[in-house]
């Protein structure tokens, strides 16, 4: 089975985090890493891989930076990746996004598109359906189990009351929860074999998508401003001298929560 | 007035749920509200009343197998087409899983800008998104279409305005694509008495420092005491104490409830990121340097063992 995972890098949710000037991520100054959720879709693809074979590739859309969460991915166990690298895509919005990422997959060709469920910076979970629309494929997304029987996929999704089965044939779109596997640490051979793995570069010039469709100029919203938000201010912190519950209590009373 | 489309989100029998009615309140802010009904057979009937008693003048309806039957796609292709024919002000959507794929592909179809995760939407299409945790508050607006936004649970308080809604049902066109994915089946894994997780308007949480899968009951007796949902933070998911849909944060859940109570939770930005915007804060742990005491409005640095419980008894003692 052909698969294709989406890596995107994003700045670490564990660190300040902003946006920058022109109101876009701030990535220059941030320490970027892979988007978590995206280890989860790789794991999903090299368990395919390893029992029914066939080829991961990973896709990225980011600045020249991003080859480090490429090398990333590429050192869990991936075959191969393609890095879709213009500075035109900067300021892209979720809609001409999907645009570029389903041109790159047709020049791929996948049976299995797997992309993990949202990004921590964006967060917009929004990706994996619009790439579907574009290529005309099924999408199966929220998955916590994925399981191939053929040319036939599928998984729980994870719902409010409990989950859904949900069944598709190849090609699709899946994405992935953080719940589905526990993704493996890359070994020092991977990290190795990873420098050495094949990395195409493709420009907007080599998908046949135009610049102004893209970046700031194409893009169909703005930011029009952007502030920090007030840091909360810590309130009243008791120590428990026995009685601490019953403040607590107190507390809420006054709120009007009792 | 222009309409605003509303898509409705229910449960499975047909109750409206709250993000629902506040999206309608939200809605007549900016012109006519519109309920979208999409589901099993009998669905808008089922909602007709409570949608008319928020607001809507007027209900579409989608029903059936096919709708029902199959993910995502054929939604969004009978409100493109709604769209189309309409041409309404704005398009609102729940700021849900399913919600947000909706839009996406609403926003393909019609090559139409989106927003995401709006805590409000101005009459002129201003959305306010808190990201990055909370920590940023931006303003955005649609350059392209329509504002099609997705609006975050518990942003607004819902306000009755009865009007008596007529239901039209709509003539559905599917193409092939919209039904690959099947839906051949739907567990209910438990539904207990407790309010939804990100609608709820009270939330109490628990942590690593819970210490075990039994010792939630604690965190569900003050829930319940309050009328509140149980969360969990991702360490307490991963330690295997609760179940991951009650998680709350980065990788979880987002929740804004009127009061969130964290006990035995350090408040990692992980997880701050889930209930920052919760408008009052409590916090028990008994690690008084703990990140979350930063945040909380109130904070009890002790034995949560010996505090929740002596918190319930209070309670108890009022009620």
């Amino acid at each position: 089975m052909n698969i294709v995972v989406l890596v995107k890098q994003v700045p670490d949710s564990g660190s300040e985090r902003n946006l920058a000037g022109d109101n876009t991520v701030e990535r220059q100054s941030a320490n970027n890493v892979i988007n978590e959720m995206d280890e989860y879709a790789i794991e999903a693809a090299l368990k395919i891989q390893e029992a029914h074979g066939g080829e991961v590739t990973i896709l990225t859309m980011g600045p020249e930076r991003a080859t480090e969460s490429i090398r990333k991915a590429l050192s869990m166990g991936p075959d191969k990746a393609v890095h879709v690298l213009d500075d035109a895509l900067h300021g892209s919005c979720a809609v001409a996004t999907s645009k570029v990422l389903a041109a790159a997959l047709g020049t791929l060709n996948p049976d299995l598109v797997i992309a993990g469920a949202e990004s921590t910076d964006g967060r917009v979970q929004v990706l994996p359906h619009m790439i579907a629309e574009r290529l005309g494929v099924a999408a199966l997304t929220g998955a916590r189990k994925l399981t191939v029987d053929g040319g036939t996929l599928t998984i729980e999704r994870q719902t409010e009351e409990g989950y859904e089965i949900v069944t598709a044939a190849t090609p699709a779109v899946v994405s992935v929860w953080d719940t589905i596997n526990e993704p493996r640490y890359p070994s020092f051979k991977g990290i190795m074999a990873a420098k050495k793995k094949p990395v195409q570069t493709l420009a907007l010039a080599d998908l046949g998508v135009d610049a102004g469709e893209v970046g700031s100029a194409g893009a169909t919203s703005e930011v029009v401003e952007h502030a920090k938000r007030p840091a909360r201010s810590g309130g009243q912190k008791v120590a428990d001298d026995g009685n601490g519950g019953a403040a607590l209590v107190e507390f809420l009373s006054s709120e009007k929560f009792v | 007035m222009a309409e605003v489309l509303v898509l409705v989100e229910a449960t499975r029998d047909f109750a409206v749920k709250k993000v629902t009615l506040e999206l309608l309140t939200l809605a007549r802010t900016i012109g006519s509200p519109s309920a979208v009904v999409f589901g099993a057979s009998g669905a808008a009937a089922a909602m007709a009343d409570k949608l008319g008693e928020y607001g809507a003048e007027k209900i579409y309806a989608g029903e059936g197998d096919e709708i029902d039957g199959h993910l995502v796609s054929p939604k969004a292709t009978a409100l493109a087409d709604l769209v189309k024919r309409t041409q309404p002000a704005a398009v609102l959507l729940p700021s849900t899983q399913e919600g947000k794929e909706i839009a996406g592909r609403l926003a393909v179809k019609l090559d139409n800008g989106l927003l995401t995760d709006a805590v409000e939407l101005t009459a002129d299409g201003v959305a306010t998104q808190p990201v990055f945790a909370g920590q940023v508050v931006v303003k955005s607006r649609v350059t392209r279409g329509i504002p099609l936004a997705t609006i975050r649970p518990n942003s607004l308080t819902p306000t009755p305005a009865p009007a008596s809604p007529q239901v039209e049902q709509l003539e559905i066109a599917l193409g092939a694509t919209d039904t690959l994915a099947k839906v051949v089946d739907r567990v209910i894994e438990q539904k207990g008495s407790r309010p939804e997780l990100t609608e709820a308007s009270v939330v109490v949480s628990g942590g690593r420092g819970v210490g075990s899968g039994d010792n939630f009951k604690l965190v569900e007796e003050l829930a319940d005491l309050l009328g509140g949902a149980v969360g969990a933070s991702r360490a307490a998911v991963d330690s295997g104490f609760y179940p991951h849909q009650f998680q709350v944060g980065q990788t979880g859940k987002t929740v804004s409830p009127q009061l969130y109570i964290a006990l035995g939770i350090s408040g990692a930005i992980q997880h701050r990121a889930g209930m920052q915007t919760s408008k009052t804060i409590v916090a028990v742990n008994k690690d008084a340097e703990a990140p979350i005491f930063e945040l909380a409005d109130y904070g009890v640095v002790g034995d949560l063992f010996k505090v929740v419980p002596q918190a319930a008894e209070e309670i108890r003692k009022r009620k």
